[in-house]
């Protein structure tokens, strides 16, 4: 059964940000008759780290710009619209667990934060207070229900170059149940088609950044500011650069400038490519090596959430995403003693395992489960 | 969405009756400039003066006494810039609007000293917590008549007695006093005292600062003559003539009104807090102005309700709105020593002219409704699921 577009008569929520994809969801909802509720999640005040908004900065959330076009979208529509304050709850689940992971030494995935204990838990909570089950956003992704086991699946969006299965793992299966992805079924240029059917006004405007409360995708700065203002000296966070010997070759300015794979500004010049490899916060230690050390056939992972199965009885065949952007690669999935973790075998090793990015396992176009990577 | 029940009055008021005669007649016939010297502007310049003299009246002052502004915020600014200088201290409260509290932050960094007294737990300005904080070149106390989300009232007479014994001015910020109560301004001693138009059925756009006769003060406008050189622009004629009939409405039938409010916010209150123990009033009961009650929803998102009570047609607040829209925890909440959830689980009900009895028991169904459907969703009330 297709669940991707609502059987309610309910009021839906839509999460309107103010681009294409939701103002379009919004838009089909309600051409097709629903009564919808639009709202923008308030989740980052832009004025707090002044230094980063300078002029030129794109990829920024919440900017009032975007609550303009998302109000005037609705407006447009003639749909009730509000914007509601989750700030408190950003900070708390996505900006300081983020800063957190990278100074841990891991490079985390704030989207899949945000996804899971903002966009889809407590937005629910607030739809549901407002009399509306179902909540929709613009996600590229599908969700089905399977009528022999009764579980909700979620599966890779009909364009592949838009789907965000990657940073959709961890949904339950009740925010599933109580989730529709409108886009799912369609190709972006099919999207902005439709946006311009429906006489959206911001048919033609930019795709955003991926993190979207750190202007032009420079996170380092974003945890640097973000230190400046907590009042942590910056100093606290330097060390040393080295290679698998443990011979020094450069200073940085903190493990959080660094991620599995980097290549570029190590801040030395060498005969040989060489790259990142592995950090140790604990010791301010980013350690550089060859290609070949940046290999890994296996990885475990925690915080597992199954989507198509209860629980991982047996090893199972799978094909699993390490980044974004990776093409998901063969492997094979194991159990582990603690049902909170797996461990996965890659057929091939693959380049750069990172820790605190998620590993999403697929079968075919539907999406198994995740967890971080460890 | 059939019908509309506004409960937002102190947000904004909807436009009288009288007054809108009153304003559509001046932008109609009134087409001069108060400054010219022909027929035109003689009679722009009357009705101009007309309305100073309704506005006066009001207030219980001599008409030379009013300053047109833009509204609350500009002659909240106008008396606080125009008397406070580097190297002065001056004395507000943690409760004002940020239409105070924000100019104050700009004078501190234009060198005067700030000092932000907190209220009491039931939101009254304690007259020695004002007293406590004077000191030798404290210039002026700026404390607000009736605060906007509670409506509590503040001690203005005692803290006028207490800054003048100390040689400094003060300015009562009394945009959400005015119609509400009586004001007799000499009677409270006051300095200044700001007003805003559409707090009391005129439009948006126009307001009043009193200025107390024989006192300097610096402009912040700089152009003509206007205004006895204490605000410079061509006046706003028509709008000074919809104040004008705001403020004499209010002159005529501002005893009765005030008492059919609060017969109206009690039996509100009354239905409401009888829910069950969960539900409390914020500020103190007796020193209010009788058309504001805000009431606090233990577990409950105020953001949600008013959300929930907008969907069927009830307009509320909550907290103030920054820059998106977005809520944010009030901050005179938190400053009567309220945590950040208390603020957040806390309705302003504010009501207005045009509420009956019958809308009064509407919003109180809507309201008990909401309630019961948020609590169910409560994390706050779990053990009930």
């Amino acid at each position: 059964m297709n669940v991707n577009t609502p059987s309610t008569n309910k009021p839906i929520a839509v999460a309107m940000s103010g681009g294409v994809d939701s103002s379009t969801v919004a838009a089909m909802l309600r051409r097709d008759g629903h009564t919808i509720v639009g709202m923008t999640m308030q989740l980052w005040n832009q004025r707090r780290l002044p230094e980063l908004s300078g002029e030129g900065a794109t990829g920024r959330c919440c900017s009032l710009d975007d609550v303009y076009d998302a109000r005037y979208v609705a407006e447009t529509l003639g749909i009730p619209y509000y914007v509601v304050n989750f700030e408190k709850r950003f900070e708390e689940q996505v900006i300081k667990p983020f800063i957190g992971e990278y100074l841990e030494g891991r490079t985390p995935i704030p989207c899949t934060l945000c996804n899971n204990f903002v966009k889809f838990d407590p937005f629910h909570e607030l739809a549901e207070g407002l009399g509306a089950d179902i909540v929709a956003t613009g996600h590229y992704a599908r969700i089905r229900r399977d009528e022999d086991s009764g579980r909700y699946l979620l599966m890779r969006a009909v364009d592949s170059s838009k789907d965000q299965t990657y940073f959709l793992w961890g949904l339950t299966q009740s925010q599933l149940a109580h989730t529709v992805f409108p886009l799912g079924e369609y190709t972006k240029p099919q999207v902005r088609e439709i946006a311009r059917s429906l006489g959206i006004p911001v048919a033609e405007k930019q795709d955003s950044q991926e993190i979207c409360f750190v202007p032009n995708g420079d996170y380092a700065s974003f945890i640097d500011a973000y230190f400046q203002e907590q009042g942590i000296p910056r100093e606290a966070t330097h060390g040393s650069v080295v290679d698998t010997e443990g011979r020094k070759l450069a200073e940085h300015c903190g493990v959080h400038h660094f991620t599995i794979g980097q290549r570029k500004g190590l801040g030395f010049a060498a005969g040989e490519p060489l790259y990142v490899i592995a950090t140790k916060p604990a010791e301010q230690l980013v350690i550089v090596g060859r290609n070949p050390d940046l290999l890994r056939a296996e990885l475990t992972a925690r915080q597992a959430n199954w989507i198509a199965v209860d629980h991982l009885a047996a090893p199972m065949r799978v094909a699993v995403k390490i980044r974004n952007k990776h093409e998901a690669a063969a492997a094979t999935v194991y159990p582990m003693e603690d049902t909170s973790r797996f461990r996965v075998r890659f057929d091939e090793p693959q380049r750069a395992v990172t820790p605190g990015q998620a590993a999403v396992l697929f079968d075919g176009d539907e999406v198994v489960g995740g967890g971080w990577i460890e | 969405m059939s019908t509309r029940y506004y409960f937002d009055h102190n947000a904004t008021t909807l436009v009288g009756d009288a007054v809108l005669e009153a304003y559509t007649a001046a932008l109609r016939d009134v087409p001069g400039n108060a400054s010219s010297i022909h027929h035109h502007g003689q009679l722009a310049k009357q009705k101009l003066e007309q309305g100073r003299r309704q506005v006066a009246a009001l207030l219980h002052v001599s008409p030379k006494e009013i300053v047109f502004s833009s509204g609350g915020t500009e002659s909240n600014n106008l008396a606080l810039f125009g008397v406070a200088k580097a190297g002065c201290h001056v004395i507000t409260t943690g409760i004002e609007h940020p239409a105070v509290l924000n100019p104050c932050a700009r004078l501190e960094q234009c060198g005067v000293e700030v000092t932000r007294v907190a209220p009491q737990p039931d939101g009254i300005v304690a007259p020695d917590a004002i007293r406590a904080a004077l000191r030798a070149n404290t210039t002026l106390v700026s404390v607000m008549h009736a605060n906007n989300e509670t409506g509590v009232v503040q001690p203005v007479e005692e803290i006028a007695r207490i800054a003048h014994e100390a040689g400094a001015l003060l300015h009562v910020d009394g945009v959400q006093a005015v119609g509400k109560l009586a004001v007799d301004i000499p009677a409270l001693g006051a300095d200044l005292y700001s007003l805003s138009g559409h707090k009391l059925a005129a439009p948006k756009g126009v307001g009043a600062l009193y200025v107390r006769q024989g006192l300097q003060l610096t402009p912040l406008l700089y152009g003509g003559h206007h205004e006895r050189d204490r605000r410079a622009g061509t006046e706003n004629v028509p709008a000074v003539v919809a104040l004008g009939a705001a403020a004499q409405w209010w002159n005529e039938n501002g005893a009765e009104e005030r008492a059919r409010l609060a017969a109206l916010r009690d039996r509100l209150e009354n239905a409401i807090l009888s829910v069950n123990q969960d539900i409390h009033l914020n500020g103190n009961r007796h020193a209010r102005v009788p058309n504001t009650s805000n009431i606090r929803f233990y577990g409950i998102s105020g953001e949600s309700m008013v959300i929930a009570l907008d969907l069927k047609g009830f307009a509320v607040s909550s907290g103030s709105a920054c820059s998106s829209g977005a809520v944010e925890p009030s901050h005179v909440l938190v400053a009567m020593g309220l945590n950040n959830e208390q603020a957040r689980s806390s309705i302003r009900f504010s009501l207005g002219r045009t509420n009956t009895a019958d809308e009064v028991d509407a919003l109180v169904r809507a309201t008990v409704e909401s309630y019961w459907h948020l609590r169910r969703l409560s994390p706050a009330f779990d053990h009930e699921r």
